[in-house]
């Protein structure tokens, strides 16, 4: 049998993949969109007995970033798993499909005044992008990011077996928790197809309180003063602005607490503008061609001379920088920036990919290989599109 | 002592000094158990290393021997995670007790596995700050025991786990590799996964934690209930009206006399439930919800609210929860703690089966729970010396995890499965689920040498077909491995 007429035979919706579906020009030979969890994992299966090299598409948010796969046979789209499976609104849990969007859960759950603390900049992700890329936005001070809210996942793995890990609640030590494993691993150890999370309530009243701050220096003294003071801010974030770098501290509580709060926050930043909206650069990537995320500790801004032009920071140790450069140029900017910092260049044209090593020097390396030898023995899932060419 | 294990001793010697290294037996019965008595067994060698190289030096040993070998910190646990092996080497990490670096500015430290998980807040408070785990045991558990247990505490509710406040680990691999896991770096959350998997994965010898900045404000109440399910009714009220506090902890009128018995903790007399609800945060968003939460609680039927004045009555609240535990043991001869999951909802459904099944059996059983997040420590009592009354009380028990799962909860919150519960995990996961699971331990650990036996009722063969498996596993059959 053909392979096509192999996916065919599990999967109701199978087709020849259009010219434009290329994942960062490599394009795939059919796409499959599975109805379902047993849908995909007859897909998985299938694509097995085929050795067919699978990639997983969710809502194409995130699809050219890192790099590109060294051969992909097979495009799984998950945007007919959109189910939202089950919303425990008394236990502040909800479990949805690999291809639902984020915000639809948002909407889903708001109706009981919850949500997924989960603002990552992209809301119309699925859930399987935003866990595959470990997407996370400004709450992530707070809350954390995908590794910390999500409480169960189900895979499809490579031989096309179902498999579980956690559960429905949030506390919980039965068994490893592939929920962080799988939280960032790009598609190359399994098919993410279901995924459970914790939810928050949704506060009654926020302010973001602004200041621009001369420079590095100063814009860190600010963020210092606010981390070490007992307001717990829901996010901290600065931008690149002019005049300086603008520092934004987001406060969320109860209507009664939160403008007690903000003027506290303003006195720290020596005089600050309340709003009840973000600044237009929160929570958003910045605009360039190439985009370079920055992981260092949160002292780390004292120094942050890249924080210019298309840049932002977040105190939880996260920077952003978007360049609209040269391959020569970026790869200047990216070593120097490794020099201190791990930086990951998450998109970025070809010529700069070609000219530059995308995910950096990696720690533990060969456990990685090892973990992933394990769980895709034939690398076929999302082959050379993660570190160390898994 | 075998032969392996003779050279062992002796190569351990050589490498770390005659006085880090223990064979003889009446010292070695110092490390039979851990918290979790009913499982013992002598090691075979027990060795004190002082560093990271160390602690490499002596797995690389245990390797090119063939031999499995244990890590242990304080020995706390509940579910035998650290039982030695009469066959292998436990390496305890007590010598590894220096807190390396505090670091403000990043709110973070660097300690050593065997730092006590007290002493890192201890050593911040000043400075504004805690390391938010708070297990009961925490004066006296390490740091490392809380990253191989995931721990967490009465205020994991709002706090999160070890997990979510673990940075880095230096870790020493199963192969003796020492390597760094990092959250946030590129590449996989080996970090992620290291943590919780109960130290079957490697061995940390260096971990980087989060500090959190102390609350502005804590409040503490007390309400008495007539009956549980009013107090349940209490907490659903408390979570449906968006309120996190940092505890909720619930006890029964059987719980309650105990800790009468014990600690004289004054609790409200005739109380059917005790509620404890903690909040803490910034003053404002304080004083709003903790008045709430009173008000709720008397909604549903607290016939007396007790507010703390200050940390020592704050004090006197927890000193009968803290102390339940042990308090049984004044009703009781002897006793199980149990440890299950349901989703908080269940709450009232699954105390009136436990109740049933009490009935049923004639087995008293405590109930303490962590209620916020349903999470259930039933204390099973008996007596150990009437025939039989240790096997009816481990059926017990182990109903009351049946009851866990089948309400979609889990086997254990925070005492993890270890040896106590791998027998469990088939009721909890497929086949396939351990499968995966143990796919990540044949990355780690393909010999499967450190800590076997734990967590997982069968091991899997590295490198076999997923799925197929043939005859003896030469796990089993080398003695390194067994099967429940």
């Amino acid at each position: 049998m053909k392979p096509i007429d192999a996916l065919a035979k599990v999967c109701s919706d199978v087709r020849p993949a259009y010219p434009e579906e290329g994942v960062l020009g490599v394009l795939p030979r059919f796409v499959a969109a599975p109805a379902g969890v047993a849908e995909a994992a007859e897909t998985m299966r299938a694509a097995a007995e085929h050795g067919l090299a699978v990639i997983a598409r969710g809502m194409e948010t995130r699809l050219d970033w890192g790099l590109p796969p060294q051969r992909c046979d097979l495009l799984l789209d998950t945007h007919r798993m959109d189910r939202i499976v089950e919303h425990a609104a008394g236990d502040l849990v909800v479990s949805a499909e690999a291809g639902t969007p984020i915000e639809k859960i948002n909407a889903e759950v708001a109706a009981h005044g919850q949500r997924l603390s989960l603002d990552c900049p992209i809301f119309a992700s699925s859930v399987g992008g935003t866990i595959a890329t470990a997407a996370a936005g400004p709450r992530r001070l707070l809350y954390g990011a995908p590794r910390d809210l999500v409480i169960g996942l189900t895979v499809v793995r490579a031989d096309g077996k179902i498999a579980r890990s956690g559960g429905k609640v949030v506390k919980n030590v039965a068994g490893y928790d592939l929920g962080r494993l799988f939280a960032g691993s790009w598609g190359t150890l399994g098919l993410i197809v279901e995924a459970t999370f914790r939810l928050h309530p949704v506060c009654e009243a926020t302010a973001y309180v602004s200041a621009v701050l001369p420079d590095a220096a100063a814009a860190h003294e600010a963020v210092q003063a606010v981390l070490h003071s007992p307001v717990v801010p829901a996010a901290v974030e600065c931008a690149a602005a002019p005049g300086g770098i603008e520092v934004c501290v987001m406060v969320e509580g109860v209507a009664a607490g939160v403008p007690a709060r903000a003027d506290r926050v303003s006195s720290l930043l020596g005089g600050a503008d309340v709003a009840e909206e973000p600044p237009e650069w929160w929570g958003r990537y910045p605009d360039g061609t190439t985009l370079v995320e920055i992981t260092a500790p949160p002292a780390a801004l004292a120094r942050a001379s890249w924080l210019t032009g298309a840049a932002t920071w977040s105190a939880s140790g996260h920077g952003l920088l978007g360049l609209e450069a040269g391959p020569e140029q970026v790869t200047e900017t990216v070593n120097e920036l490794r020099a201190a910092h791990t930086a990951v260049v998450r998109y970025a044209p070809e010529p700069v990919r070609d000219a530059l090593d995308v995910w950096g020097p990696v720690p533990a390396l060969s456990l990685m290989r090892r973990v992933k030898d394990q769980f895709d023995p034939d690398h076929r899932l999302s082959p050379g599109r993660f570190v160390g060419g898994i | 002592m075998g032969e392996a294990l003779t050279r062992l001793a002796e190569r351990f010697t050589a490498l770390l000094g005659a006085d880090s290294v223990i064979t003889d037996p009446v010292r070695l019965r110092t490390y039979e158990c851990d918290g979790l008595t009913s499982h013992r067994a002598t090691p075979g060698v027990v060795v004190l290393p002082g560093t990271a190289e160390q602690v490499a030096a002596v797995v690389r040993a245990c390797v090119a021997e063939g031999v499995p070998y244990v890590a242990r910190g304080s020995g706390t646990g509940l579910s035998g995670g650290a039982l030695p092996r009469t066959d292998g080497v436990l390496i305890v990490t007590s010598r590894m007790r220096r807190i390396l670096d505090i670091d403000i500015p990043n709110q973070r430290a660097v300690v050593e596995p065997g730092v006590i998980n007290l002493d890192v807040t201890r050593a911040v408070r000043d400075q504004g700050y805690h390391f938010a785990p708070d297990p009961s045991s925490q004066q006296v558990c390490s740091v490392g025991g809380n990253v191989a247990e995931n721990s967490g505490g009465a205020h994991c509710l709002k706090y999160g786990f070890t997990a979510h406040h673990v940075l880095a680990c230096e870790v020493v691999t199963p192969d003796g590799e020492i390597v760094e896991l990092t959250a946030g770096g590129p590449g996989y959350d080996l970090l992620g996964v290291f943590v919780g998997a109960e130290g079957t994965l490697g061995i940390t010898t260096r971990i980087t934690v989060r500090l959190t900045r102390l609350p502005e404000t804590v409040q503490t109440l007390l309400a008495a209930f007539d009956s549980i399910e009013s107090g349940g009714a209490a907490v659903s009220a408390i979570i449906g009206a968006g309120v996190v506090p940092a505890a909720v902890e619930m006890m029964d009128a059987l719980s309650i006399e105990a800790a009468e018995a014990a600690v004289r903790c004054g609790y409200p007399p005739g109380a059917g439930a005790v509620l404890i609800v903690e909040l803490d945060g910034p003053g404002s968003e304080v004083a709003h919800q903790f008045a709430e939460v009173e008000r709720l609680c008397r909604a549903a039927g607290a016939f007396e609210v007790r507010i703390a004045a200050g940390d020592a009555e704050r004090a006197l609240i927890w000193r009968g929860r803290r102390s339940a535990f042990a308090a049984v043991g004044r009703i009781s001869p002897a006793y199980l703690v149990q440890d299950g999951v349901i989703p908080r909802t269940s709450l009232p459904k699954v105390l009136a089966r436990i109740d049933a099944l009490s009935a049923e059996s004639g087995v008293r059983v405590a109930n303490v729970f962590h209620a916020g997040d349903g999470n259930l420590h039933p204390l099973v009592l008996f007596d150990d010396a009437e025939p039989g009354a240790t096997e009816r009380a481990e059926e017990v028990s182990g109903a009351i995890l049946d009851l866990c799962i089948e309400h979609g909860g889990s086997i254990t919150g925070e005492h993890g499965v270890g040896v106590d519960k791998s027998r469990y995990m088939p009721r909890m996961f497929t086949d396939t689920d351990l499968d995966t699971m143990q796919m990540v331990r044949c990355g780690f650990d393909p010999a499967g040498l450190c800590n076997p036996g734990k967590v997982f009722p069968t091991p899997r063969l590295c490198g076999e077909a997923p799925g197929v498996r043939k005859g003896v596993h030469p796990l089993v059959e080398q003695g390194k491995a067994d099967l429940f």
